[in-house]
C-alpha cells in the first residue's frame, strides 16, 4: 500500500534497503489490528506472514497440558514478530496473542519468499536483518535461561584446583 | 589502566570506632517475597537520625550469629528511620529474617561511596534494577524524586525472576505517576499480563537521550554486564554508566583485604563505580 | 611516631664488649625488648632478656623452599638474614579480640577491650632495612586520613628501633633490586653495622633520632674514624653485590596489568599449594578476617580479628560461591596485589625484597622468577629444593 511506504522507510528494520527492494516489501504489506485476546499466529498453522508491531503488546506463548499457556516472552512497539515463514516447513511453533489492542503491519511471507528466490540480493538483505533479530532474541533467551535472580546452587561447574 | 583513585564520589563514614556495632531496634519487619524481607530500624540509644547517601551500605550484626554487608534501601531525605531490604541466603540473613519488632540488630556504617545523583542533574536518568538490585537503587530514586525538576526523563527498568519476586509493588505504582516505569519478569506466572523477558529487553522501550543521560545499574553481575552492553549499543558511553559491585567483606573500612577488586577496595572505593574506570577489570574472570 | 632523622646522621663506634649496655639502657627505660633469638629451629623474633638470647655465632642458609640454621664462622650477633617472623606480629596482632558483647534487656551491649595487658613500649633490636620499609608500609595501611587502627597505633607510636645493616646477603634476598636495602636509610633510632675483623669486633653506629642519641649517650662509645666508616661501607657494598635474587621492577605495574591472562599463571598454579605460607611470613601482608563467637547459652559473644590469607578458597566467598576459585586466580591475586595494585593503593610496592616468601614456600616458588618469566626472560636456574631436600 502506498500510504505505508513513508512509515516503513523509517523503521530501523528496513533502513538501508534499496528503493526497489523497499517497493517489493511495501507491495506485500498491509495494516492489521488485533483486539485483546486475539491471536496473531497459532502453533501448528502455516507460517505465511510476519508482523511489524506498531502499538500494543503481544505474548509469545507455549501451551502445556497441565500448565496451560505459558508466556515465554512479550513483544511490543517496534518489535518484529515471526520468522518461521522464512524456513521450511513454514509452520508456527508458538502462539502469539494480543494482550491489549495491537496494531501492526503484516507482511505476506509467501509472496516475499517468492521474491527472495527471484532476487537473491533482496533475499540476502532480508535474511541479514532477520538473522540479527534472531541472534538478539537468542542471546536474551539464553540469559533468561540462566535464572540469574534465583537461588544459586552451591557448586560451580568444575572442581576448584 | 585508568587510575581509580580519582573519584568524585567521596565516601562518607563516621570512622571513629567503625568496628563496634551500635544496637538498633527493629521497628517493623515486613516480608516482601518468599525470600526477601525489609527491616525498619531505630537506634536503641536515642539516635534520631541515620544520615547516609544512596548506594551506601551497613555491616549488620545478628547477635551470636554473624555480620554481613547490606545496602541501605531507605529514603536519604528521611533519615529518621534506617531501612534495609535483603534476601535470606545464608545463616546471618536467615537469622535476620526471623527478627521481630523490638529485637535488636548491630549496625556499623554507613560505608562506601554513593550513586551519582549529582552528576545526573539536568540529564535523563536510566535506572536498571535486576532482582534484589532494586533495593540499593531505591534510595537514589527517592533522592531524585525529592528534586524531580532537577532531572530530565527518569526511567526505571526493573526485572525480576517471576511476578511473585517483584518488590515494592505499592511504590512501583506510585512511582509510575512521576517517572517512567517498565517492569519485566524472566518467567511469567498465573495472570501476569506484563512484560516477559530479561531486563535488557526493556532498554528499547526507554526513550532517553544517550548524549544527555546517566545510567545506574544494580543486580547480579551477569545482568549488569549485559545491561551495560545494551546501553552502550543505544549510544550511552561507559563514562555515563554506573554499577554497584559486590564482594566478600569483613571489615567495611578497607583493612581486611577481602573486598579487593583489582586495585580497588569495594567497601571504600565503591560499591558504586563509573563503568569506564573498571571496564577492563570487569571483563576479566576471577578477579 | 617521632622518627625525624637527625640531620647530621653522626656515626659512632660501639665496641662489642659494650653492646650489652645497650640492652640494659633500654631495659631501664622500660622498653619491652624484642629481637632475634633461636627458636623453632630458626632465628625468630622474641623477647630478649639479655644479650645471651641473641643468636651469637649462628647464621642461616636459605634457598627456595629451604631454611637451615647453621653455625657461623665467627661470633657475630647479626650475620644471619631474616627468618620466618617479621615485626608485624607485635604491632598487628595475629589474633585480637575487638569486643565482647552480652545480652542486655531485649537487645545486647558491646564492650570495647580495655587492653589492661597492653605492653610497655617496644624496642625492636636488629631490624633489617627491608623490614624498615615493611614497617613504613604498614604505617600507611593502618594509619591514614580515614582511619587509624588504635591497637597498631598505640604499639607503634613509641616503638624504638635499633636497625641492623646486613653484612651478609641471604640466598633469597633481593632488597638491592627493590631499593629497600641493604642499608637502613630511615625509620630507625640507631642503625648498627657489625664489623668483625682481625682482633676487633665493633658496631658502626648511625644515629637516626634525638632519642637514639640519648640512648647512645648512656653507653660507652667513640667517634668513628674514616677507615671504620669505609670498612662498614665496603661490607654493605659487598652485601648488595651478592644478593641471592633480583627483581627487575622496570614498569612492573604495567607489565602485570597487561598480563592477567599470561600462561605463566597456569604454570605457577600447577606448583602452588595455596598453603598461604607466603602470606604468613610476608612482612607487608595485612589481610584479616573477623570471627564471631558465642557462648553455649547464647548470652555472651565476642568478635576476634585474625590474620587471613587471600589464598584460602573462601576468602572471596559471596552467596553462591567464591570469586577466585582456581589456585591460578588466587596466586595471581597475591602477586599482582603485592607488586602492582599495591602501588595504586598505597603509593609504593608492597614487596620489600626480603625473600621470606621464597624461602618458606614448600615448593620454592620465587616471585622474582615469576616476574622474569612473564617478561619473557630466560629461566635463571636458581636451585629449587623440593620435598626431602
Amino acid at each position: 500500500m502506498e500510504t505505508l511506504r513513508p512509515i516503513l522507510k523509517e523503521h530501523p528494520f528496513l533502513k538501508g534497503f534499496k528503493p526497489q527492494h523497499l517497493d517489493l516489501i511495501v507491495g506485500c504489506a498491509s495494516n492489521v489490528r488485533f483486539d485483546p485476546g486475539q491471536f496473531l499466529l497459532r502453533e501448528g498453522e502455516e507460517a505465511n506472514q510476519f508482523f511489524m508491531l506498531r502499538q500494543g503488546k503481544v505474548a509469545l506463548e507455549i501451551y502445556g497440558a497441565e500448565r496451560g499457556p505459558i508466556v515465554i516472552s512479550t513483544l511490543g512497539e517496534g518489535d518484529i514478530l515471526g520468522w518461521s515463514w522464512l524456513i521450511s516447513p513454514y509452520q508456527w511453533r508458538f502462539d502469539a496473542r494480543a494482550m491489549e489492542l495491537t496494531r501492526a503491519i503484516a507482511f505476506d511471507g509467501k509472496c516475499l519468499r517468492g521474491k527472495c528466490e527471484e532476487d537473491h540480493d533482496f533475499g540476502y538483505e532480508l535474511l541479514k536483518r532477520f538473522t540479527a533479530i534472531i541472534v538478539k532474541r537468542l542471546e536474551a533467551t539464553r540469559v533468561q535461561l540462566l535464572d540469574i535472580y534465583g537461588q544459586h546452587p552451591q557448586e560451580r561447574n568444575g572442581t576448584p584446583r | 589502566m585508568v587510575s581509580i583513585r580519582k573519584r568524585e564520589m567521596e565516601p562518607r563514614a563516621n570512622l571513629t570506632d567503625p568496628m563496634f556495632p551500635i544496637p538498633y531496634r527493629v521497628e517493623r519487619a515486613r516480608r516482601e517475597t518468599y525470600d526477601t524481607f525489609t527491616l525498619e530500624l531505630k537506634g536503641c540509644n536515642g539516635e534520631d537520625e541515620f544520615p547516609f547517601a544512596p548506594g551506601q551500605f551497613n555491616m549488620l550484626y545478628v547477635f551470636g550469629v554473624g555480620e554481613v554487608p547490606i545496602s541501605i534501601s531507605g529514603d536519604p531525605t528521611r533519615p529518621q528511620i534506617l531501612i534495609h531490604t535483603t534476601r535470606a541466603v545464608g545463616p546471618v540473613t536467615q537469622a535476620m529474617r526471623s527478627l521481630r519488632p523490638g529485637e535488636v540488630l548491630g549496625v556499623r556504617g554507613p560505608f562506601g561511596n554513593h550513586w551519582p545523583t549529582g552528576e545526573a542533574e539536568g540529564k535523563d536518568v536510566v535506572i536498571m534494577a535486576g532482582g534484589i538490585g532494586l533495593a540499593p537503587l531505591r534510595p537514589a530514586l527517592y533522592q531524585i524524586l525529592a528534586q524531580r525538576k532537577k532531572f530530565g526523563k527518569v526511567i526505571l527498568l526493573y526485572g525480576a525472576r517471576t511476578p511473585s519476586d517483584l518488590l515494592f509493588h505499592k511504590e512501583l505504582q506510585k512511582w509510575r505517576a512521576r517517572v517512567e516505569v517498565h517492569v519485566t519478569v524472566d518467567h511469567a506466572q498465573g495472570a501476569w499480563e506484563g512484560n516477559v523477558g530479561v531486563v535488557t529487553t526493556l532498554v528499547p522501550k526507554a526513550a532517553f537521550d544517550p548524549l544527555q543521560a546517566v545510567a545506574m545499574i544494580c543486580g547480579p553481575e551477569v545482568m549488569m554486564r549485559f545491561s551495560v552492553r545494551e546501553l552502550k549499543e543505544r549510544g550511552l558511553d561507559f563514562d555515563k554508566i554506573y554499577i554497584s559491585m559486590e564482594r566478600n567483606m569483613k571489615c567495611g573500612i578497607g583493612l581486611c583485604g577481602h573486598c579487593q577488586f583489582g586495585p580497588t577496595f569495594i567497601c571504600k572505593d565503591g560499591p558504586v563505580f563509573r563503568f569506564d574506570r573498571i571496564a577492563d577489570l570487569f571483563a576479566k574472570r576471577e578477579i | 611516631m617521632n622518627k625525624e632523622s637527625s640531620p647530621t646522621k653522626e656515626q659512632y663506634i660501639l665496641e662489642r664488649e659494650h653492646f650489652p649496655a645497650l640492652l640494659d639502657v633500654l631495659g631501664r627505660k622500660g622498653y619491652s625488648i624484642l629481637g632475634p633469638t633461636i627458636g623453632e629451629g630458626a632465628i625468630v623474633y622474641g623477647e630478649l632478656t639479655s644479650e645471651i638470647d641473641l643468636p651469637s655465632g649462628w647464621t642461616d642458609r636459605q634457598e627456595g623452599g629451604t631454611y637451615r640454621l647453621v653455625r657461623g664462622s665467627d661470633r657475630a650477633l647479626f650475620s644471619h638474614s631474616v627468618g620466618p617472623h617479621s615485626w608485624k606480629k607485635f604491632l598487628y596482632l595475629p589474633d585480637m579480640r575487638l569486643w565482647r558483647g552480652e545480652v542486655a534487656g531485649d537487645g545486647f551491649r558491646v564492650k570495647k577491650e580495655t587492653r589492661e595487658d597492653r605492653p610497655a613500649a617496644f624496642a625492636f633490636i636488629g631490624v633489617r632495612a627491608c623490614d624498615l620499609h615493611a614497617l613504613a608500609i604498614h604505617d600507611k595501611v593502618f594509619i591514614n586520613e580515614r582511619y587509624a587502627d588504635p591497637e597498631y597505633h598505640s604499639r607503634r607510636r613509641d616503638n624504638l628501633i635499633v636497625a641492623v645493616n646486613c653484612t651478609q646477603a641471604g640466598g633469597t634476598c633481593f632488597c638491592a633490586s627493590m631499593n629497600t636495602g641493604p642499608r637502613a636509610t630511615f625509620g630507625f633510632d640507631l642503625a648498627l653495622t657489625e664489623v668483625i675483623g682481625d682482633d676487633r669486633h665493633y658496631f658502626l653506629t648511625e644515629v637516626g633520632t634525638k632519642r637514639g642519641l640519648e640512648v647512645l649517650g648512656e653507653i660507652t662509645h667513640a667517634a668513628a674514624h674514616e677507615e671504620e666508616k669505609r670498612a662498614a661501607d665496603s661490607m654493605l657494598a659487598n652485601t648488595a653485590a651478592h644478593m641471592g635474587r633480583s627483581m627487575d621492577t622496570t614498569d612492573i605495574q604495567a607489565l602485570l596489568y597487561r598480563n592477567y591472562e599470561h600462561p605463566r599463571w597456569d604454570e605457577v598454579a600447577s606448583r602452588c599449594l595455596t598453603c598461604g605460607n607466603c602470606t604468613l611470613v610476608c612482612p607487608t601482608c595485612f589481610c584479616s578476617t573477623m570471627e564471631d563467637f558465642t557462648s553455649l547459652d547464647g548470652e555472651q559473644a565476642q568478635r576476634i580479628r585474625r590474620w587471613d590469607s587471600c589464598f584460602t578458597l573462601d576468602f572471596s566467598y559471596i552467596h553462591g560461591g567464591s570469586i577466585r576459585v582456581s589456585s591460578k586466580a588466587r596466586y595471581r591475586q597475591w602477586m599482582v596485589h603485592k607488586l602492582a595494585t599495591w602501588i595504586d593503593q598505597f603509593g609504593t610496592s608492597g614487596c620489600v625484597g626480603c625473600g621470606r616468601c621464597i624461602t618458606w614456600c614448600p615448593v620454592g616458588i620465587d616471585l622474582t622468577e615469576e616476574v622474569n618469566a612473564i617478561r619473557g626472560g630466560k629461566p635463571r636456574g636458581k636451585t629449587v629444593i623440593s620435598a626431602g631436600g
